[in-house]
């Protein structure tokens, strides 16, 4: 009896194992660049706000540009640029910096949006409470400016997190690069892709829902 | 630092192929953009109005498509569907991915532009005499298009930068044809810079034609 030779092997327990790893890189690499990006976007949008024209003509059209190329575009480019400046990156490099400088494009607008929320009434209170400039932002425009866009800045880093997928393109092995190479060896598409899919579900979904209860609760 | 050489020529040769190639990418975004609205409106009033399993259809398309990657979601179209032994061509690939993509964020738009316009309107205008469909598409409608008018504009640039997820599935329009030339010259950084400002002059086009209709349409 001839033996049979089988080229693909199934799906086993390791290999939930390897997309729970993934998974966990995807986290690391989205929490990396928000945080990044969120502080850069906040100290961003607070010069759009101030708008001296000088800063706002160097700072606004630079966001522009990161929110109308498309994030593959950007990956590929800063990845084929950065060795002809004489930076040699990862994949995993590469991706945190342009994330990161997305991230704080998207961002710079919720936070300009964050400073205008706080009336200007109340920061003149705040003014002349005898409180200087900075004291004004950080006890007033902060807490509050914050808590009006807090929503919005769950929706862009939930968006970059999703957006942390196009990562695989330069070869980081997050989530739906680790389901690709599933797929290959075991040519089990649609099982791979549906419990991929159930992570990202499971990261996304809960804190969506979070968000969306408390910009109710906080509308009241 | 710079010891590379740029050569524009080649890229500059197949410029022509390129902007031909973003014809075929805002056709794909069009084209989705057009049945994601149908659908979109579709989900919307289901999700407002209905109850049972066509509620639950509704939501989870909805859900999946917001908590879920868009890359995710075009792989699924693309390999995951191979299990069941449909196998859609790239450009239908790349159509099914950012339609549902498309449907399920324009959803939610409609959903709060229908939440917006108050019931009243509807009985009053059902009181005038009108029947159910010319309530809805003389009065409420219109209201709920003025409110997700902005909304739309940014899904169509979302819908035209989606599109170039395409490269990864193989279908050629701008992002792939680029990928396309790019590693066949090694010239990978040209081809991507190119590409890059066309995708930016075609996002600034729209937002343009968008702001231009948007003055014209809501001048009272």
């Amino acid at each position: 009896m001839e033996p049979t030779v089988s080229f693909f092997s199934g799906f086993t327990i390791n290999d939930l194992w390897f997309l729970g790893e993934a998974a966990l890189r995807t986290l690391w690499i989205s929490v990396l660049s928000i945080s990044i990006g969120t502080l850069l976007g906040v100290v961003c949008g607070w010069i759009l706000y101030e708008g001296k024209l000088a800063a706002a003509l160097t700072v606004a059209p630079f966001l522009d540009v990161f929110r109308s190329v498309p994030l593959i575009i950007q990956l590929v480019l800063f990845y084929n640029f950065a060795p002809i400046v004489g930076l040699n990156l990862d994949p995993f490099a590469s991706g945190v910096v342009i994330l990161s400088i997305y991230t704080a494009a998207l961002v710079a607008n919720v936070a300009r949006g964050g400073i205008e929320a706080v009336g200007a009434p109340m920061r003149r209170a705040a003014r002349s409470l005898g409180m200087t400039y900075w004291q004004d932002l950080r006890y007033v425009v902060f807490p509050i400016g914050g808590r009006a866009v807090f929503p919005a800045w769950v929706g862009v880093a939930l968006g970059v997190m999703k957006d942390s997928a196009l990562v695989s393109v330069l070869g980081y092995v997050e989530l739906l690069k680790a389901s690709q190479i599933l797929i290959t060896r075991t040519q089990e598409p649609f099982l791979i892709l549906t419990i991929a899919g159930a992570f990202y579900f499971a990261l996304s979904y809960p804190i969506s829902r979070y968000s969306a209860s408390l910009e109710k609760r906080w509308a009241q | 630092m710079f010891d590379y050489n740029f050569h524009w020529r080649p890229v500059m040769k197949n410029l022509p192929d390129l902007l031909e190639a973003s014809l075929l990418t805002l056709q794909v975004a069009v084209l989705a953009m057009i049945l994601g609205i149908l659908i979109g409106l579709c989900l919307a009033l289901t999700r407002l109005h209905l109850k049972g399993p066509l509620y639950w259809f509704a939501s989870a398309w909805v859900e999946l498509a917001r908590n879920t990657p868009a890359l995710f979601q075009l792989f699924f179209f693309g390999f995951g569907l191979g299990a069941f032994g449909l196998h859609l061509s790239p450009y239908f690939i790349v159509l099914a991915g950012l339609t549902f993509n498309c449907a399920g964020y324009l959803a939610e738009n409609f959903r709060g532009g229908f939440q917006a316009v108050p019931e009243t309107q509807l009985r009053a205008s059902r009181s005038l005499g009108m029947t159910a469909w010319q309530a809805y598409t003389r009065v409420v409608i219109p209201q709920v298009f003025r409110i997700v008018y902005h909304p739309i504009t940014n899904q169509m640039v979302w819908a035209v930068l989606m599109s170039s997820l395409g490269m990864l599935v193989g279908f050629r329009e701008l992002s792939g044809e680029t990928q396309f030339f790019a590693s066949r010259t090694f010239r990978i950084f040209e081809y991507f810079a190119v590409t890059a400002i066309i995708y930016y002059v075609i996002v600034k086009i729209i937002l343009g034609a968008s702001r231009l209709l948007a003055t014209r349409l809501f001048r009272y």
